[in-house]
Formats: structure tokens, C-alpha cells, sequence
């Protein structure tokens, strides 16, 4: 049954963009990113239908909003587009709610977020790049060279999954928990899925994932501050009296939001200078272009390919009436290759004037918290990356992942090349 | 045409000329200032302009209209004089304009 259901929303995968009347268009069907054949579907939206109403899909009706400088209005208008209840386009079941501060609208989406803004402010990351860089070094000395392995799991997730363990002082030997309760949040249930059903993986977030975290929050409560996240959620005066559900949703936030993008980043651009063999020698001839190569990775893989608004009233963009209530769907993915803002979209240039004028972060006060973080383990990566190997060539198919929400990667087989 | 001055967080001077209506961070941006990374272009949507108005300025340069509070109030290193450089344009009035530049931008 519940194939059946899902058959009834595929219909755009493996067809021209051409071929189906806009009125039918249903640019969130999971197939479409999987097999990375979205953009064609995007760019017609955007040029015949930017702000574009879906009449129905897995998730019922919702707005896309395609281009960059709507998804600008958008964003800088939070009074109008809601946070609440949620940024992804499921509702939330009435006996699972949790919160989460990127889920919130003022005052108290501001007060949250206030109190763990600092552990990934700029001087604190300055002093955590030392002991970034030596966990980077440590990972790429312990990998063959001429030999074939999964860069997602050996460099990607790995290195992301440290970076998270140190953020959240979680024991380290336990660290692959912090991804596996990420992924089972963003996995899509399906059959031979990592979960199954909704059911399944609130079962596994509100009986693993809490209780872990609640025997930390307990140790930390009684002891003086530290400097790690859960130590500044428990000593946090808007934080302290969290629910458990609200607990559970902020730790989700920021195990997601430091996890999927960054990692996917970290593949997206070994995938991208492979694609770009020109873009790759420019690196090799210059690193010192590693601070804009990053950006410019970011844009390019767009590693959440959107956020969710609910309009609060009736209001109108770009000519189309918006009802109170209606989901909108501000694509990244299509406004980081909206040329009317960034010249050359579909090419990928390590030397952009302004590389980081792009979306992939947002813009607005829910703007990406990490971004500073996110940009610095990327930039130590290819500065260590460069150091030793010649290449890391991509030698097989990529394997993407099935979610219109997360873009990224399963598989990247590569090998090393020395220098 | 007026002057208006950023302060880097090193201490070092740069003083460029600003046409009327222009925004301090066009400004910065025009000149490859240092601290000034104006992600989103201008549009008061990411706070990456973020400067300390001189003391002395305040009064002319006023305070953060509602939007603009709304995104700088999320920013720790957030004082009394915090603005957003895209949100000051320049006109005969601020001629002589200084403008500190904060250790980062977030």
C-alpha cells in the first residue's frame, strides 16, 4: 500500500522537463535528487513559473519559490513566512513534537540560539583549529594510497563525526551514535530504508539518542560551565528549563546542521575538482585560493537543497497570492544557479570575486549558525589534502542520496595519487 | 562627495571618498577593506557587515531600524554603537564618517 502511495508521486523522474505541464510539477519527489536530474525542472520554473504552486504531493500542496532574490524576500521577511511549525515540508504528528530553535520565530527563536551561538564564534573556532587540523592530519595518514575506498565514509563522516563529538564533549569511542541518530532523523522511511516508519525512528531518537544525551545533560548540570554544547544548553538561562521533547529537537538541530552539510561538502568538492580537472590544477598551482575554493564548494553542492516557511497571512510574491497557511519552499539548490545573481552558474570556479554570495547557508536570522565552522574544517581539509596527495581521483559512480532535502552522497569510491 | 574612514581591528587606518547615497559597505567593498564580507549584498539579510559606528557619530549616524536589530541582536560581539555598514548611506552630513571594524565578521 504504502508503495502504492509513493508510485502515485514519481512521475517526473526520467522525463524531459519539457514534457509535463507545469501545473503537474511536483519538484520535491526524492528520485529527482537522487538521480541528480532535478536541475532541468528548476531552471524551466525559474524561467516560466518562479513562484510555483504544487497542487499536491506525498506532502500535499506547497509553493516552490526558485529564484535568489525571492528566496531573499522570503527570508528577510519572517513576520510574514513562519518557521513554525516546522522547516521541512512534513507536518509534525501531534504525539512527536519536537522543537528546535530553527523551527522557532521570535523572541524565542533569538533567546536559544543566543545561548550556543558562542561555541561556534570566530574566536572560538581560532582556538579549536589547531586540534581540527591534527584530527584532519590523523585521518588522511591513516589512508591507502592507490587503492580504492568510500571517501563519504572513511574521510566525510569521519571527520565530521570528530568535529561533533568535540563540540558536544560526547564520548569519543562512541562517536558514530552522533551519526547514526542523524541519519535515522533525515532518512526518509521507506522499505530496506535505515528506518522503516516514522514509528521506527522515533523509537530509536526517544529511547537511544534522549537518554544518552540526558545522562549527559545531568553530569554537566552539576558541574561548573564548560565550554561545550551541552554544558552551555544545560547553564543557559532561555535553555535550562527545557522540555525533553525541546531538548531532543535543539540536540537534532545542531547534530544535523554540523553533520549531512559538511560531510556532503567534504564529497561534493573532491566530486567537483574531479568533474573540473582545469579548477583542480588552478588549486594545485595556487592553494592560496583554498579560501574561496570553499564557498565556492559550498554553493556548488548545496548540501540542504531547501528551508520551509508557512505564510502567516494572506500576501503576494511576485504576483502570485500566497494564502495564510500555505507552505513555501525556498530552493536553495535552484537560486545557487539563478544566473540573474551569479554569473556562470552552472560553472564551477574556485575564483569567484564574491563567492560567498550564495544561499546555501541562507540568509536572515535563521542563517546558518556554522557556517564560520563549517568553512574552516573544509578549508583545513584542502590545505592538508594539497599537502599530500597529487589527486584524490574519483574512480567510480557516486552514489546519492534518495531525499529531496538532503543532497549528498552515499558512495564516492576514490584513490590517492601521491605526489 | 564626503570621507568616511574604517578603522581595522589592527588599528590601521583606511580613509576613502563616498558619493552621496552610497553605503559604507559598498564603500569597503569597492576598496577591498578587510572585515567587510557583505555576503548577502547589501540587503540588511546577513550581518556580515558588521562595524562599531565612532562614538562621536552616533548621533548623526542613528540607531538600527527593526530589521536590522533583528539579525545584529544575534550576534554576541553586539554594542551599543553595532551596525550594519549596508544600512549607512553616505550624504554631506556624514562627511568625515569613522567606522571601527569589529575582530570578525559571523
Amino acid at each position: 500500500m504504502t508503495t502504492a502511495v509513493q508510485k502515485k508521486y514519481d512521475h517526473m523522474y526520467g522525463k524531459d522537463p519539457y514534457s509535463i505541464p507545469l501545473e503537474d510539477y511536483d519538484v520535491s519527489q526524492p528520485e529527482l535528487f537522487e538521480s541528480n536530474t532535478m536541475w532541468g525542472f528548476f531552471d524551466r520554473l525559474r524561467k516560466e513559473d518562479p513562484v510555483h504552486y504544487c497542487k499536491d504531493s506525498e506532502n500535499g500542496p506547497y509553493w516552490s519559490v526558485t529564484k535568489f532574490k525571492d528566496i531573499m524576500e522570503v527570508e528577510g521577511n519572517p513576520e510574514v513566512y513562519s518557521s513554525e511549525p516546522t522547516i521541512s515540508l512534513v507536518e509534525p504528528r501531534e504525539d512527536f513534537k519536537v522543537s528546535m530553535f530553527i523551527a522557532m520565530d521570535e523572541p524565542k527563536h533569538g533567546e536559544q540560539r543566543r545561548t550556543v551561538q558562542g561555541v561556534v564564534a570566530p574566536a572560538n573556532l581560532a582556538r579549536m583549529e589547531p586540534l581540527i587540523r591534527e584530527r584532519v592530519c590523523g585521518i588522511l595518514d591513516s589512508l591507502p594510497v592507490n587503492e580504492t575506498f568510500n571517501w563519504v565514509d572513511k574521510v566525510s563522516i569521519e571527520l565530521t563525526t570528530q568535529m561533533l563529538a568535540t563540540l558536544f564533549d560526547f564520548p569519543f569511542e562512541q562517536r558514530r551514535k552522533l551519526t547514526y541518530w542523524s541519519d535515522v532523523a533525515t532518512t526518509v522511511p521507506a522499505p530496506g530504508a535505515l528506518v522503516e516508519s516514522i514509528e521506527e525512528r522515533q523509537g530509536i531518537l526517544i529511547n537511544e539518542c534522549l537518554p544518552a544525551f540526558t545522562k549527559l545533560w545531568n553530569e554537566r548540570v552539576n558541574a561548573p560551565p564548560q565550554f561545550d554544547l551541552i554544558s552551555m544548553l544545560a547553564h543557559g538561562e532561555s535553555t535550562r528549563h527545557m522540555q525533553p521533547f525541546e531538548f531532543l529537537g535543539n540536540l537534532m538541530l545542531l547534530i544535523i546542521g554540523g553533520n549531512d552539510t559538511t560531510r556532503n561538502s567534504l564529497s561534493g568538492g573532491v566530486l567537483a575538482l574531479n568533474e573540473n580537472p582545469e579548477q583542480y590544477q588552478k588549486l594545485r598551482d595556487n592553494p592560496g585560493l583554498i579560501p574561496k575554493l570553499v564557498p565556492e564548494i559550498i554553493r556548488w553542492q548545496t548540501p540542504l537543497t531547501f528551508m520551509r516557511r508557512t505564510a502567516t497571512q494572506d500576501t503576494i510574491l511576485r504576483g502570485k497570492r500566497i494564502k495564510k497557511g500555505d507552505k513555501v519552499v525556498m530552493w536553495y539548490v535552484s537560486g545557487n544557479r539563478d544566473e540573474e545573481v551569479i554569473d556562470r552558474p552552472y560553472e564551477f570556479i574556485i575564483d569567484r570575486e564574491n563567492p560567498r554570495h550564495h544561499l546555501s547557508f541562507g540568509f536572515g536570522i535563521h542563517r546558518c549558525m556554522g557556517n564560520r565552522l563549517a568553512e574552516m574544517q573544509l578549508r583545513v581539509v584542502w590545505e592538508e589534502v594539497l599537502k599530500r596527495f597529487h589527486k584524490v581521483e574519483v574512480v567510480g559512480k557516486p552514489v546519492r542520496n534518495y531525499s529531496p532535502f538532503i543532497k549528498g552522497f552515499s558512495d564516492l569510491p576514490v584513490q590517492l595519487r601521491p605526489l | 562627495m564626503s570621507k568616511v574612514t574604517f578603522t581595522l581591528f589592527n588599528g590601521e587606518r583606511q580613509t576613502y571618498d563616498a558619493a552621496d547615497g552610497v553605503s559604507v559597505m559598498q564603500v569597503g567593498k569597492d576598496h577591498n577593506v578587510p572585515g567587510i564580507d557583505a555576503d548577502c549584498g547589501g540587503e540588511c539579510n546577513c550581518a556580515t557587515c558588521h562595524v562599531y559606528v565612532d562614538e562621536k557619530w552616533m548621533p548623526k549616524v542613528g540607531m538600527p531600524h527593526d530589521a536590522e536589530e533583528a539579525i545584529m541582536s544575534l550576534n554576541p560581539d553586539r554594542k551599543p554603537n553595532s551596525r550594519l555598514s549596508c544600512q549607512i548611506k553616505m550624504s554631506a552630513d556624514l562627511d568625515g564618517l569613522v567606522v571601527n571594524l569589529p575582530e570578525f565578521q559571523y
